[in-house]
């Protein structure tokens, strides 16, 4: 079956323990994506949920694969966009791997669907949300547009 | 070698941009799949995929014992921003509809 997919890989000078917490907790999250915080117990099976700061869902699924801090695939799916939502489930895969001072992360979200308008949204979205936690964790600081919600980085 | 020499170096013989192409058609193959649509020994297409790899123009992922291979376009991206200027694009995309268009009355 024909997919699309967006996929986007980065090298990001930290430890893939500080990449895996970054990505997956709170305190983390709402500073580089857009104020929101994911919600799971983060074991294979278990729910997953995103949540814009006002509690909104913006996004859901369920943890497929788990195995920290090297790789992560979740099933998602958009919850605030009708159009997006109607697609159905996509898969997200982020892959770490160390590479001498850095961490290579690649990162794949696919859906077994041509001309997604879901693939279309995250692939405008990710660059940004990507670069600012390379920038989150390389300086300190996030990218100021990426920090509140809603910004067009996160929709 | 920087990342840029290694993208010219991966993209200088036919059988990596076929690689490139059979990803572009369907991307996140196997090794096996891949191998299904060039005449190549499976030993000479992993040697070209761990050069696409290093040239950072394929991602690789694990799913079980499986590698998946997926087009990553952000290098041809870079040459193309740094070749391409922002308004030769519209004059370039203009010419080469043109060319097409002209192309296809002629075949019909």
């Amino acid at each position: 079956m024909k997919k699309d997919q967006f996929v986007y890989v980065t090298y990001i000078r930290t430890t893939s323990e500080k990449l895996w917490k970054a990505l997956t907790e709170p305190d983390f999250t709402r500073k580089f994506w857009c104020n929101t915080a994911q919600e799971s117990e983060w074991k294979p099976g278990s729910s997953w949920k995103i949540m814009a700061p006002d509690g909104m869902l913006t996004d859901s699924g369920e943890v497929l694969e788990i195995e920290p801090p090297r790789r992560l695939v979740l099933k998602w799916r958009n919850e605030f966009r009708p159009e997006l939502k109607a697609e159905g489930y996509s898969r997200l895969t982020y892959q770490l791997e160390p590479e001498g001072k850095s961490v290579k992360l690649t990162v794949i979200h696919e859906i077994e669907k041509e001309g997604s308008k879901f693939i279309e949204a995250v692939s405008s979205g990710w660059p940004h949300i990507l670069a600012s936690l390379k920038s989150l964790l390389e300086t300190g600081e996030s990218l100021e547009e990426t920090r509140e919600w809603p910004r067009e980085a996160c929709k | 070698m920087s990342l840029m020499d290694a993208v010219f170096k991966a993209l200088a013989t036919a059988s990596r941009r076929k690689l490139l192409d059979e990803l572009r058609k369907e991307n996140g193959q196997t090794l096996s799949e891949l191998c299904e649509h060039l005449d190549m020994t499976r030993q000479a297409t992993t040697k070209h995929l761990v050069l696409l790899e290093k040239a950072n123009l394929i991602a690789v992922v694990w799913r079980g014992r499986e590698k998946l291979h997926y087009l990553n376009p952000m290098p041809l991206h870079e040459i193309y921003e740094r070749w391409i200027g922002k308004y030769e694009r519209h004059r370039l995309r203009a010419l080469s509809d043109l060319k097409k268009g002209l192309e296809q009355t002629k075949t019909k």
